[in-house]
Parts: structure tokens; C-alpha cells; sequence
């Protein structure tokens, strides 16, 4: 049906009660999100818009309410905390959207959260969306449209953009997840693209990656070697220069390495389609899918 | 966030790590003053955000102080991959019996810090890396633990056999790695880590890169910024919270998201033409944003034309029409703009845009083009063709 989130997705907010956690609660309860519960330390037995219970601790939400995902609001500097204690609360997919995390930070959450089971999406992301079923971030809700192309990104507004032209080209989509633009990230494009391999309700997958790293090319090489479902593959940064961060904390060219040319020529070699402009997404996943 | 050599050396002092003195100058009459002060041989090294300062001229010896004015005069001022050098570090020469690499780097693929180290120091480690990868022995590190003393000697014997310099070795890893965590560091590097003839090991040349997520926490570090080593927009841009990096093309661009504005860029030389810069105003739809964003953007004489690319999810298009209309009110555009929204509320975006006396559409690769051509057909002398400020 879906990867990550479906139905059966019970939220828990951290950080419900801020400017950001508020503003995209609402949005995700008017989707039609499960939100069960909010944390804001220092709120706990009040409501969010009289409806939704706020907890002190992700782990009294979760007694409570049994959350299975949590998503994450929290200011920078607070959030590697947040995300430690989402997944010792026993939260099994933690979605950090914070942007500006330090990276050291993450190097202590990423150990921890193998070793609870947890898997961690971003942080700098904007969450995944299962349209029609539920969504959690900040992915807008109306530009997605349900059916069978997963989509998975390390940008936000390319993705949007990606996704608003698959659903006018009537090209729905089963999952789209952002793993977001921070050099350590908890879910990978390999983690997306095994879910979309094993999910019987996708056909195909549109990837978006970006200069920096060697994701793109480890991806390239797993869809080789494990993937039968055409994958179409985009990446951002061709005209980047060398050694300066564009935007992104992750999407930098480190010396020769993480260039799009390099990653261009990953996908080429896997066989995958290669859309050389994102308008180019709709005709390459149409040719593959009716194959 | 790039600091100098001189600052990364005092950081690093801080920990104990064994570093020969040295003082900034920024005039040649001060590195003499400095020399003197220190007799004997100097070296006079270029305080600059580039690597190869050697190779390019920026670090000189100096037998007196005469001589090091002569090569202060020489570097300040001098330019190094596109950057003026303002400063010159003078410090002791030092006897060198050998060089070896210590750095820590952030690894995105173990997503842990790793230790690299080489008995072959002074040169660039990449190069060490391509050519004689048994060279060096890497070392990642569980943060969680830190670096524990066996995995400081482990390093420390691949850098010496002599035990007494593995130990004063193993020392200043601890010290680096101390330094590294404490200063929110995503690269820290000794190169080169020399002994001198009497047995002791030293720190010679010492570079840091701070994670600009850290800067926050870190007030003392964020101050070490020195501004006078970007580029003016860049600065700008930063203190306007915008991400601004400068290119050398002609077509400015003004995106939301830095995934769509690099896919902007791309497109913009897919179509032939040179992306002038990378502008992200991010997700939220502040007018102030645009009208900062516009400022820098028009402040550039190559500009020849102006590509908005706003794709309205979190950010209401509605917004950015209304502070394109007010920049360009305040500043009335001398180039030609390209308009193109999509998204949240784009009906009311065009009508504000429309009723302004601009016009715009929601095809990215068609506004693309244009600007493309708008910018390619440019006379010298500045037109308002295209749109205009009402």
C-alpha cells in the first residue's frame, strides 16, 4: 500500500505547542493524520485545539496513547534530544523536520537509534506522505494524489515540485518521503528504495538526490543489483562549484568527490532512466511503468 | 565556517597541544616588529580560506627582520585562489626532522567523526590518499565513547616507533579530538605534526572547519568569523538569513528551497545561459526575504536579468508577489525580471504581480528560457524590459 506510514499510524507531536509543530499539526489532522498526542515539557494535561492530549515526556504520551511515530518540531539545539527520546520511549519511525541540527549531534543519535530498532528520517527533512492515508511532516497534502509511483528526495520544494507534476500528469503516488539535506541522516535512499522494492503497491520510483556524499551511488549500485522496479533518478547541483555548501548542509563537493557528473554516471551504468530536468520525471516513469 | 590557521592554532593551544608561538600582522611593519621581537629565522604565512598557500607564494622564510618585512610587503595583499590576503601569521622557524598528518574528519558514510593519520605529512593528504592509500590508517570514532587512550597509541605507533614520541603523539590526539568535540569542529588537522631534531613533537600548521549548526552554542567561535574574507554579498546575505553563494554568470536567481534552487541553476545552463548565483530564500514567505533577497541580487553589475523561481507549498506565493512589489518599489528594478509561481495561492500572486505591471507564469522550463534569452540579449547599458517596478 504504502512504506513508513499508512492507516495504522498513531503520532505523537514533539513540540506541538511552537509556532511550526502547531502550524503543521493542524495541517496533518485536516489530512487526516492520526495525531494521538503532543509533548511540550511544562504542558503536560492541557489540549491541543481541544482535542489532542499534551504530555510532559514522549514516554507518557506514548503510555497513554500508544504512539508508534513521533515527529519532530523542536529548535535546533534541542533536537538530537528529542529524537534520543523518542526512541528510547520505544517510538519505532521518528521523523526529525528541524533544520540546522549539529552534525556531532547526530553522530551520538544515529548509534543509539540502531540499537533501539528505531529508524530515524532527517533530520532537515520534510517528512513522507502515504496520500489518501496519512501524512506526517510538512509535505503540502493537496499537490499529492494517491497511486503507485514511490517518490523518494533529499530536498523539499524539488520534491514538490516533482510530485505537483506527477499528479497533474495523473501519475499518483504510493509513498513520498524526503530523507532530507544534512550529511548524517537516519534513512538513507537504499533504506526508501528497499521499502518501495518490497511494497506490492509501487511500480516504480522517482529519485531526487543532490551533489555532496556517495548515497546516489551506493543507491545506484543496489538498484543493479536488488531492484526490479524501474527506477527514474534526478540530481541537483549540476552547475555547483567545488567545496561551498549550497543550502543544504550535506550538498557540498568535497575535493573531486560527490559531484553530479560522478552520480549522473552512477545512475547510467545501473541502467536506470535519467531525467535531465525535473519536467522530464512524468514521460520517463510513463515509458517504464507501461513496460 | 572557516577560521584562520592562527585562530585554529590558539584553539588548540587551549588543549595543550605543543604549538610554536606566532602573532598576526597585518601590515609589513608589523611582521618586522614581530621578527624582531622573536630574532632569528621567520616564516611569514599567508591567513587566508585556501588550501596550497605555499605553492601559490603565501608562505616565505625570513633570515632577518628586513627580510620579513620585504615578504610581508609582498604577501599582504596578495591574491590566493580569488581571496586578498589580509594577514600574515609570523612565527619561529623550527627544525624539522619529520612530518606527519593528523586530522579528524566528519564522515558522512560511518556518520562518525574519523581519525586520519599519515606518516607522510606536509603534503596534501588527498594526494597521499590517490597515490599510497597504505600510508594512512583511519579511525573512526563512537562519539558516544570518545577516543579512548588505546586508539590515541594505536594512531600515535602508525605516526613513530620511538615510544617516547608515540606517547607526546597519542597526547596531542586526545588534545585534537578534545578540541574537535568541544568547538563543534566538522574538520580538524595538524599538517604537518613535526619532530624536531631534539625529540619533540609539534604542531606546525593547524586548520579547522566549524559546522555553521553549531555557531549557536558556540558565541566565542561564531566570533571568529572574519567577514573581511567573503564576499561582501555573502555576508550581506547571511546577516539577511538567506543562503547566497556568488557564481559567474549573469542570470540572477531567486529560489525557495536549495533543492529547487541548484535544479534552477541546472536548468538555467541547460538553456544556455550562466547562473549568477545560488539564492535560497528558504520555506517561509517573509516579503522581507525577497526584498533582502532582490537588494543583493541587483547589487551586481553582471546580472543581466532576474529569474524568480517560487514553488508555493509552506510558502504562499502570495507573499513573494507582494515583496517583489514592494523591492522593487523601493528600488526600481534596471533589469529585466522572470516571474515564475506556483502553488498556494497562486491566483491572488498573479493578480498582484498583474496589477503591479509584471507579468509572470507557472511554467518552470518556459521562464527558464526566457530569462535565458532576456539576460543573452541584454544592451549595455541597463532596460527595464521585461517588467517593471509600478
Amino acid at each position: 500500500m504504502s512504506i513508513f506510514i499508512d492507516k495504522n499510524t498513531t503520532l505523537v507531536v514533539q513540540g506541538i505547542t511552537g509556532r511550526d509543530g502547531s502550524f503543521h499539526t493542524k495541517q496533518m489532522m485536516e489530512y487526516g493524520t492520526k495525531v494521538v498526542a503532543g509533548v511540550t515539557p511544562g504542558k503536560g494535561g492541557q489540549k491541543f485545539e481541544n482535542t489532542v492530549p499534551i504530555f510532559n515526556t514522549v514516554a507518557d504520551a506514548v503510555a497513554a496513547t500508544g504512539a508508534n511515530t513521533a515527529v519532530i518540531y523542536v529548535p535546533p539545539m534541542y533536537a538530537a534530544d528529542a529524537m534520543l527520546e523518542a526512541a528510547d520511549a520505544g517510538v519505532k519511525l521518528v521523523v526529525a523536520i528541524t533544520e540546522g541540527v549539529p552534525v556531532l549531534d547526530m553522530t551520538r543519535v544515529y548509534p543509539f537509534m540502531k540499537e533501539k530498532g528505531a529508524r530515524l528520517l532527517g533530520p532537515n527533512c520534510p517528512g513522507l506522505i502515504s496520500p489518501g492515508a496519512s501524512k506526517v511532516g510538512i509535505i503540502p497534502g493537496r499537490i499529492c494524489t494517491p497511486g503507485t509511483v514511490g517518490v523518494v528526495s533529499r530536498s523539499g520544494t524539488l520534491t514538490y515540485e516533482v510530485v505537483y507534476q506527477l499528479t497533474q500528469a495523473g501519475l499518483g503516488q504510493s509513498t513520498c518521503v524526503g530523507i532530507g539535506g544534512d550529511p548524517i541522516n537516519g534513512t538513507n535512499f537504499i533504506d526508501c528504495l528497499a521499502a518501495f522494492e518490497a511494497d506490492p503497491n509501487t511500480t516504480a520510483v522517482a529519485m531526487m538526490g543532490e551533489i555532496g556524499g556517495t548515497d546516489e551511488q551506493d543507491a545506484a549500485e543496489f538498484i543493479k543489483k536488488k531492484m526490479k522496479k524501474p527506477v527514474v533518478g534526478f540530481i541537483a547541483g549540476q552547475t555547483a562549484p567545488p567545496g561551498r555548501r549550497m543550502g543544504h548542509a550535506g550538498a557540498i563537493i568535497s575535493g573531486s568527490a560527490g559531484t553530479a557528473a560522478e552520480k549522473i554516471a552512477a545512475f547510467e551504468a545501473a541502467g536506470m532512466g535519467v531525467a535531465r530536468r525535473p519536467l522530464e520525471f512524468v514521460q520517463l516513469l510513463r515509458d517504464r511503468i507501461k513496460q | 565556517m572557516n577560521i584562520h590557521e592562527y585562530q585554529a592554532k590558539e584553539l588548540l593551544r587551549n588543549e595543550g597541544v605543543p604549538i610554536p608561538p606566532g602573532d598576526v600582522a597585518t601590515s609589513a611593519e608589523e611582521a618586522e616588529r614581530i621578527a624582531r621581537q622573536y630574532g632569528g629565522t621567520v616564516v611569514v604565512k599567508a591567513q587566508v580560506h585556501a588550501g596550497g598557500r605555499g605553492k601559490a607564494g603565501g608562505v616565505k622564510l625570513a633570515k632577518t627582520s628586513e627580510e620579513a618585512r620585504e615578504v610581508a610587503n609582498k604577501i599582504i595583499g596578495m591574491q590566493i585562489k580569488g581571496l586578498t590576503v589580509q594577514k600574515v601569521l609570523v612565527t619561529p622557524a623550527a627544525d624539522i626532522a619529520s612530518e606527519a598528518y593528523v586530522g579528524i574528519i566528519l564522515d558522512r558514510a560511518s556518520k562518525k567523526p574519523v581519525f586520519m593519520v599519515s606518516p607522510a605529512g606536509g603534503i596534501d593528504i588527498e594526494e597521499v590518499a590517490a597515490k599510497t592509500p597504505e600510508k594512512i590508517l583511519k579511525l573512526p570514532i563512537d562519539t558516544r565513547y570518545g577516543l579512548q587512550p588505546y586508539e590515541a597509541m594505536r594512531l600515535a605507533f602508525f605516526l613513530f616507533d620511538d615510544v617516547r614520541k608515540v606517547r607526546a603523539a597519542a597526547k596531542i590526539m586526545q588534545q585534537l579530538y578534545t578540541a574537535f568535540m568541544k568547538n563543534g569542529c566538522s574538520l580538524a588537522e595538524i599538517n604537518p605534526l613535526v619532530t624536531t631534531p631534539a625529540g619533540d613533537v609539534v604542531a606546525l600548521d593547524a586548520k579547522m572547519v566549524i559546522d555553521d549548526n553549531e555557531l549557536d552554542r558556540h558565541p566565542d567561535i561564531a566570533a571568529l568569523r572574519d567577514e573581511s574574507a567573503e564576499a561582501p554579498s555573502e555576508v550581506q546575505a547571511r546577516n539577511a538569513n538567506l543562503t547566497f553563494i556568488k557564481l559567474d554568470g549573469n542570470v540572477g536567481c531567486v529560489v525557495n528551497g536549495a533543492g529547487l534552487a541548484m535544479a534552477t541553476m541546472d536548468l538555467v545552463k541547460y538553456y544556455g545561459g550562466e547562473p549568477a548565483n545560488f539564492l535560497d530564500i528558504g520555506g517561509s514567505s517573509n516579503p522581507e526575504k525577497v526584498v533582502n533577497a532582490l537588494k543583493i541580487i541587483t547589487a551586481d553589475p553582471s546580472v543581466k536579468a532576474i529569474l524568480f523561481n517560487i514553488f508555493g507549498g509552506i510558502t504562499r506565493t502570495d507573499d513573494v508577489a507582494n515583496g517583489i512589489v514592494t523591492a522593487t518599489k523601493q528600488n526600481p528594478l534596471t533589469v529585466p525580471i522572470v516571474i515564475r509561481l506556483t502553488g498556494t495561492n497562486e491566483e491572488i500572486a498573479m493578480k498582484i504581480l498583474k496589477d503591479n505591471g509584471f507579468s509572470a507564469s507557472s511554467d518552470m522550463d518556459e521562464a527558464v528560457k526566457q530569462a535565458v534569452a532576456l539576460a543573452k540579449a541584454s544592451p549595455v547599458t541597463p532596460s527595464a524590459a521585461g517588467g517593471r517596478g509600478a
